[in-house]
C-alpha cells in the first residue's frame, strides 16, 4: 500500500464543504440523498482508516447501529429530543462499546478480525430483531428534534437537518485527517505493512490498532446518529451484513487516498443506485453491480486515484 | 485539477436537478407511484401479484372496461400513469423521489410494516396521498400519524388475521386444549403469534401453549422445528408463515404427518394455490388475510377481476392482487367523490370515512379515524373441487365489526380487554 500524507488533506475537506453549501440549493429530493450520503460516509470512513491499517471492518454496521439506536432509544424512550443531548450521548456510547470491544480486536488482524467484527455485529442483529418492545424488524420512528432548546418550523425542519449533518460531517473529516497525518495515524501503515518491525521500533502495534478502532467506532456512531435523525425511522438492517458489506464496498469503491474519498463516493454510488431504480426498476441491482464492477477492474485504487492520477502530472 | 474534477461533479448534479424538475405533471393525466417489492423474497409473493394488479387496472381503468360503479375512464376523467418503483431499495428515499423528482399525484403500495413505518410520517410532511396497500402493523394509526390527513390503509391490518383465527378454531369445533405455533422471528411473525395466544385466551379457551417455534425468517429448513412441534403433540397449530418460507414449511411438515396428527391454520395458506395446489393436504385450514381469492363474494366486481387477471396473466389472482385492486378502487372512489377538479385536500377529506365497493365486497374506512378500514375475514378448510381446483369447505365469515377493534381502541388493548363491542352477528 502507498504511504499517504495526509497533511494536505484539509484542502480537500474545504472542497468538501463548498460542494456540500452548494449542496443546500439542491431540490429537496437530491439534497436529502446527499444529508444520508454524506451520514453514511462517515461510516465508510470509519471502514476506510481502518483499511489503512489492513483490517477489513465487515461489522462496521454495528456502530452505526449503535449511534442511532442511542438516539432512538432516547428520544423515544425517555423523551429527550435535544440534540445537544442526543448527540453527544450517541457519541459517548459508540466510544464506550467500541472501547471495551476494541481491547478484544486488537489482538486479531485479517480474517480474523474480519470475521470477528461481522459476528459482533450479527449478534447485535440477533438482539433487536428479538425485542419486540423496539419493533423487532419493524423498527420505530423518532421524532423531530431540538436544536439547543430551538424545535425549527416543519417548513425548515429539513433545512437545519441538512446544515446540521454537514457541520458535523465535516467537523469529523476535518478530525479524522488530523489524526490520520498524526504519529498515530500515520502508524496505521507500518501495521498493515510491516507489524514485527514496528514492535521492535519500541511501538505497540496494538496500541495503533486500538486506536485507529475507537475512531472508526465513534466516527460511524455519529454517522448513524445523523442518519437517525434525518431519516427519522431506524432498525435492526442498520447492523446486519448487507448494510455493512455496503460500507466496506464504499470504502474500496471510492479509495483510500483521502478523508472525503468515502464521503463523496458514498453519495455518487447512491446517485447511481437511484437513478438505477428510476430508470430500470426490474434490474437495478445489475446496473449497479455493472457499475461496482468496471470500477474495480478499471479503477483498483478506488475513483479518488482519477483525481490523484491528474494531480500527480 | 483537482478543483476541476470536483467542479465536474457539481456542474453534473445541477444538470441533471434541473432536467429532472422541468417535467411537471401534466394536466389531463394521473400519476401514482406503486412502490412494491421488485426483488428480494418478498418480490415473488406479493410484488408480482401487486405489480400486475395495478397493470391490469391501470389498463382497463383507462380503456374503461372495468363494471359499475366505476366503468368511467381512468379517474375523474383522468388518464392513469404508473411508476413502479423497487421497495427492496431505501423506502425513505425512494418515497421522496417519487413525490419531489417524479411529482407523482399519489403514491400507492408497500406491503413491509417497516416501510410503512418510516414512510407514514412522511406522507403528512410532504402532504401527498398516499393509500398503504398491505402492510399487517396496526401501529400506523395507532402510535405513528395519530391524526391523519393524507394517509390512508385500505387493507385491513393483521389483527383480523389473528382474532379469525382464534374465532375460527373455536367455531370449528376444533380441539383446543395442546395449542402450539410456528411463526417468522420478526415483526409480523412475533405480533401474529401475540394476537393469536391473546385471542385464545379472550374467547376462555383454556388452552395450553405446548410449544412456540420462532425460526428465522427465510430460514427455508424446519426440520428441527417440525421435531419439536410432532413431539409436542399439539391438537391445533397456527403459522402465519408466508412466501418461500410457507411453501418450505407445507412441503417439509406435509410428508411428515403434521397435518394428519392436528388441525394446522396458515393464515396466508391461500397463497400457496398458484403452486402446490397439489401438495396442500386436505383439511388444512386457510385464510387469504381477508374475503379475498376464494373467499370473495360474488359480484360483477370480483367476477371481472377473476376473469380479466387470468386472461392477461395466466393464473387466478392471489390475495395480494386483490389487496392492490382495492387501494386503486378506493383512490378512485375518493377521487370522483370529491369532484373532477378536486385538489389533493378535497380527496383525502372524501377518502375519509369512505365506504366503497371493491371485487372483496364493501369496504368500509371507519377506524384510524377514517384513515383505515376495516373488513371481514373468512377461513375454511381446503378441498379441491371436481375440477382439481383449490377451493375451500366448511367457510365461516366474520363480519368487519367482528374482527376488528372500535376506532377509539388499540387493537392490542381490544384483543386483551376480550374484543368489547364487537358484532359478531
Amino acid at each position: 500500500m502507498m504511504t499517504i500524507d495526509f497533511r494536505r488533506d484539509p484542502i480537500n475537506i474545504l472542497l468538501l464543504a463548498a460542494l456540500l453549501i452548494a449542496g443546500f440549493f439542491l431540490p429537496s429530493w437530491l439534497r436529502f440523498l446527499l444529508q444520508m450520503a454524506v451520514a453514511g460516509g462517515l461510516v465508510a470512513l470509519g471502514v476506510m482508516i481502518q483499511m489503512r491499517a489492513g483490517l477489513v471492518s465487515f461489522g462496521q454496521g454495528l456502530y452505526y447501529c449503535i449511534g442511532a439506536y442511542a438516539v432512538g432509544m432516547l428520544a423515544v424512550k425517555m423523551n429527550v429530543t435535544e440534540l445537544g443531548i442526543l448527540i453527544p450521548a450517541a457519541i459517548i456510547v459508540t466510544a464506550v462499546v467500541g472501547g471495551i470491544l476494541g481491547l478484544l480486536l486488537s489482538r486479531y488482524r485479517d480474517i480474523f478480525f474480519a470475521m470477528l467484527s461481522l459476528a459482533l455485529s450479527m449478534i447485535l442483529y440477533g438482539l433487536l430483531v428479538k425485542a419486540a418492545w423496539l419493533g423487532s424488524t419493524d423498527g420505530f420512528n423518532i421524532p423531530a428534534v431540538s436544536y439547543l432548546g430551538h424545535v425549527p418550523a416543519q417548513a425548515v425542519r429539513e433545512d437545519w437537518s441538512y446544515i446540521l449533518t454537514v457541520v458535523l460531517v465535516l467537523i469529523s473529516c476535518f478530525a479524522v485527517a488530523r489524526y490520520l497525518a498524526s504519529g498515530a495515524g500515520a502508524l496505521c501503515d507500518a501495521v498493515a505493512q510491516n507489524e514485527l518491525r514496528l514492535e521492535y521500533l519500541g511501538t505497540s502495534a496494538r496500541k495503533v490498532v486500538f486506536i485507529v478502532y475507537l475512531v472508526a467506532a465513534t466516527i460511524s456512531g455519529l454517522g448513524g446518529a445523523l442518519a437517525a435523525i434525518a431519516m427519522g425511522h431506524i432498525g435492526p438492517e442498520m447492523t446486519n451484513w448487507t448494510t455493512s458489506g455496503g460500507f466496506v464496498f464504499v470504502a474500496l469503491l471510492a479509495g483510500r487516498g483521502s478523508v472525503i474519498a468515502p464521503v463523496l463516493g458514498f453519495f455518487l454510488l447512491e446517485l447511481v443506485r437511484t437513478y438505477a431504480l428510476d430508470y430500470a426498476p426490474n434490474a437495478w441491482q445489475m446496473i449497479l453491480g455493472a457499475v461496482m464492477l468496471a470500477v474495480i477492474l478499471l479503477l483498483p485504487e478506488g475513483l479518488w486515484s482519477l483525481v490523484r492520477r491528474r494531480s500527480a502530472k | 485539477m483537482k478543483t476541476n474534477t470536483l467542479g465536474a461533479i457539481i456542474a453534473g448534479l445541477a444538470t441533471c436537478a434541473a432536467a429532472t424538475t422541468a417535467s411537471a405533471a401534466d394536466g389531463d393525466t394521473i400519476k401514482i407511484g406503486f412502490p412494491v417489492f421488485l426483488s428480494g423474497a418478498a418480490a415473488g409473493p406479493f410484488g408480482q401479484p401487486e405489480k400486475e394488479a395495478a397493470e391490469l387496472l391501470i389498463e382497463a381503468l383507462n380503456a374503461g372496461t372495468v363494471p359499475a360503479p366505476y366503468a368511467t375512464t381512468g379517474i375523474a376523467g383522468k388518464t392513469l400513469e404508473g411508476t413502479f418503483v423497487d421497495e427492496a431499495a431505501n423506502a425513505v428515499t425512494e418515497y421522496r423521489n417519487l413525490i419531489e423528482r417524479d411529482n407523482v399525484d399519489a403514491v400507492i403500495g408497500y406491503t413491509s410494516s417497516g416501510n410503512c413505518k418510516s414512510v407514514a410520517p412522511l406522507a403528512e410532511d410532504l402532504k401527498t396521498l398516499t393509500v398503504f396497500v398491505d402492510c399487517g402493523t396496526p401501529q400506523i394509526f395507532e402510535e405513528i400519524v395519530t391524526e391523519p390527513t393524507y394517509l390512508f390503509r385500505t387493507g385491513p391490518t393483521g389483527t383480523i388475521d389473528s382474532v379469525g383465527a382464534a374465532r375460527y378454531f373455536q367455531d370449528s369445533g376444533v380441539d383446543l386444549s395442546r395449542v402450539a405455533g410456528i411463526n417468522q422471528n420478526y415483526a409480523w411473525g412475533q405480533d401474529a403469534w401475540r394476537d393469536f395466544t391473546q385471542s385464545l385466551s379472550a374467547l376462555d379457551t383454556g388452552s395450553e401453549i405446548v410449544t412456540e417455534q420462532f425460526p428465522k425468517v427465510y430460514a427455508g429448513q424446519y426440520g428441527a422445528e417440525v421435531s419439536a412441534l410432532l413431539t409436542s403433540t399439539p391438537t391445533a397449530v397456527h403459522t402465519s408463515f408466508w412466501g418461500g418460507d410457507l411453501e418450505a414449511f407445507l412441503l417439509q411438515a406435509a410428508p411428515r404427518g403434521l397435518f394428519a396428527r392436528s388441525d394446522v391454520l396458515m393464515t396466508c395458506g391461500e397463497a400457496l394455490f398458484p403452486r402446490l395446489a397439489d401438495q396442500i393436504p386436505e383439511g388444512a385450514i386457510i385464510g387469504a388475510r381477508g374475503p379475498y381469492s376464494v373467499f370473495a363474494p360474488e359480484n360483477d366486481l370480483s367476477t371481472w377481476f377473476n376473469a380479466a387477471y387470468e386472461e392477461k396473466f395466466g393464473q387466478k389472482p392471489t390475495y395480494p392482487a386483490w389487496k392492490m385492486a382495492q387501494a386503486i378502487f378506493g383512490l378512485k372512489a375518493a377521487w370522483e367523490k370529491a369532484g373532477e377538479d378536486a385538489d389533493t385536500d378535497a380527496v383525502a377529506a372524501a377518502f375519509k370515512n369512505l365506504e366503497f365497493e371493491t371485487p372483496a365486497g364493501t369496504v368500509k374506512m371507519a377506524i384510524g379515524n377514517g384513515h383505515q378500514a376495516i373488513q371481514g375475514i373468512a377461513y375454511g378448510r381446503y378441498k379441491k373441487d371436481a375440477d382439481g381446483n383449490p377451493g375451500v369447505e366448511d367457510v365461516i365469515s366474520y363480519s368487519a365489526e367482528c374482527v376488528n377493534p372500535p376506532n377509539d381502541m388499540m387493537s392490542a388493548e381490544w384483543i386483551e380487554a376480550g374484543f368489547p363491542n364487537s358484532n359478531c352477528e
